[in-house]
């Protein structure tokens, strides 16, 4: 890697309580890089993903996403509301259970982040927005309650949402893991479809198989460590540690991908 | 057998009218500032700051947990001499029930933006939100669908509570009946008039607050 990668952590640490979540990680991913990250759970896959959003705030270490740093521990000031704010702002990310807004229709769910957050004028936002539901195969539904969708299709209004602030980089907290067996294609298909497109993308997965076609870097952690990192194929293919070959017994490895019979 | 007489009561009619008036106006002035102390409470006691959550769970247990008549004697005849402010009973009432209703409204508003799913706020950060947005615009529509059912009746317990102002000799309807009462030596007929009065403004209520309870369910 020559270029700087588009996200940069370094020696990053968390405790919940006496707790030890990450231990000392560090993680590159570079512009257009994908990256799934895998491993048992407790592992702290899931808070390293959110330490990158900051949704968690590391207890030290530093995180870089872009031109933006933040710096934490020891005589680290904890970055303000407003400055949080606008560094999530280029981040997406989209979560295991969707937290859609019931309470707005799935073109207001995706307008919102425009409108509230970047001050689009409605007009334009809806017109972002039908753009991005169109993108994720979801046009028809603009006007419906999130209460009425798949839950194949809630997830790709989630990440429709994510996609309309034009973020930098997308994160993926175990996309499908809330989802029925059948309807998990349908999301992973779109997922592809960004990283074809050239999108910096973070992703935690249990899907070894999709982690293998999609993802160029796997990094394979446990107990707050990264045990293993390298080319996806190269990790699923021939894990190096004893750790690894262990979690990845519990898998298919390869194979087609589930199919996707509902994107249209 | 005890002779009704409930014709005699009309000659009083506007000693009556006058005193539902101040009774409906008074709820009115109570549940707005309630609902104003209400939002104060529960906000402080979510807030950042460990100052202002305790302040606001002072302010709410105190109130809560002391019976609203003692409340109101309190403040018409204590509070004038500890702070040396001479309040009339209307305002001494006022600020109490006000006070006392808020303490209460407090934890139902609190309850309510505590029972919305983290993961919306969550998802309101993670989209570049600040905490005031994500409060206004994700959290505080969904948590007041669930509060209203509560809030309503909290304000009708605040309507009934308005009667014991009749203490401090504000003129609401409680108090003209007693007036009423005296003059007529006909204390059974007033004060059951006075019962069906109440009855007959919150029955219609209650059961417009049971059916946006069902309707609120439903659109869940």
């Amino acid at each position: 890697m020559s270029e700087t990668p588009k996200i940069e952590i370094r020696a990053l640490r968390k405790s919940f309580g006496s707790n030890e979540v990450l231990k000392n990680i560090n993680l590159d991913v570079a512009k257009g890089g994908v990256v799934a990250l895998i491993g048992p759970s407790g592992s702290g896959k899931s808070t390293l993903l959110r330490c990158i959003n900051l949704l968690v705030v590391p207890d030290g270490g530093s995180v870089r996403v872009g031109d933006t740093r933040f710096s934490f521990g020891e005589g680290a000031k904890l970055p303000d509301v407003k400055s949080l704010a606008r560094f999530r702002a280029t981040t997406g990310m989209v979560f295991q259970h969707f937290n859609l807004f019931p309470h707005m229709t799935t073109l207001q769910n995706v307008m919102e982040g425009p409108v509230t957050v970047r001050r689009m004028a409605k007009a334009d936002a809806d017109k972002l927005a039908r753009a991005q539901l169109a993108k994720v195969g979801l046009a028809e539904k603009a006007d419906q309650y999130p209460a009425t969708l798949s839950g194949g299709q809630k997830q790709r209004v989630a990440i429709a949402r994510a996609l309309a602030m034009e973020p930098d980089v997308m994160l993926f907290d175990e996309a499908t893991s809330a989802l029925d067996p059948e309807l998990v294609g349908e999301v992973l298909n779109v997922i592809q479809q960004l990283a074809s497109e050239g999108m910096t993308m973070v992703i935690v997965t249990h899907e070894i198989a999709f982690a293998r076609e999609v993802a160029d870097r796997l990094i394979f952690m446990r107990d707050g460590v990264v045990v293993e990192e390298g080319p996806a194929r190269q990790v699923i293919d021939n894990p190096k540690e004893s750790a690894t070959r262990a979690f990845l017994s519990h898998f298919h490895r390869t194979g087609a991908l589930p199919p996707a019979n509902a994107v249209s | 057998m005890y002779q009704w007489d409930f014709g005699i009561l009309w000659s009083y009619r506007w000693l009556f009218l006058n005193g539902l008036g101040v009774t409906i106006g008074f709820t009115i002035v109570i549940v707005v500032c309630g609902l104003l102390f209400g939002l104060l409470g529960a906000f402080g006691s979510l807030s950042r700051f460990r100052a202002l959550r305790l302040l606001a769970l002072t302010f709410i247990e105190a109130f809560r947990c002391t019976p609203i008549l003692v409340q109101l004697i309190w403040f018409y005849y204590a509070l004038p001499i500890l702070a040396g402010v001479e309040m009339t009973p209307i305002t001494a009432s006022a600020l109490a029930l006000s006070l006392y209703g808020g303490s209460f409204y407090s934890e139902i508003i609190r309850g309510g933006i505590i029972s919305i799913d983290k993961g919306q706020s969550e998802a309101g950060a993670a989209l570049g939100m600040t905490p005031g947005q994500s409060m206004r615009r994700i959290v505080l529509p969904q948590a007041i669908k669930r509060m209203i059912p509560a809030l309503m009746n909290q304000s009708i317990i605040q309507f009934k509570n308005t009667s014991l102002v009749s203490v401090l000799a504000v003129p609401d309807l409680v108090y003209q009946s007693q007036v009423a009462a005296h003059d007529s030596y006909r204390p059974l007929e007033t004060y059951t008039a006075v019962a069906v009065a109440y009855a007959a403004i919150l029955i219609p209520l209650t059961i417009i607050v049971r059916r946006g309870e069902k309707r609120l369910a439903v659109s869940e």
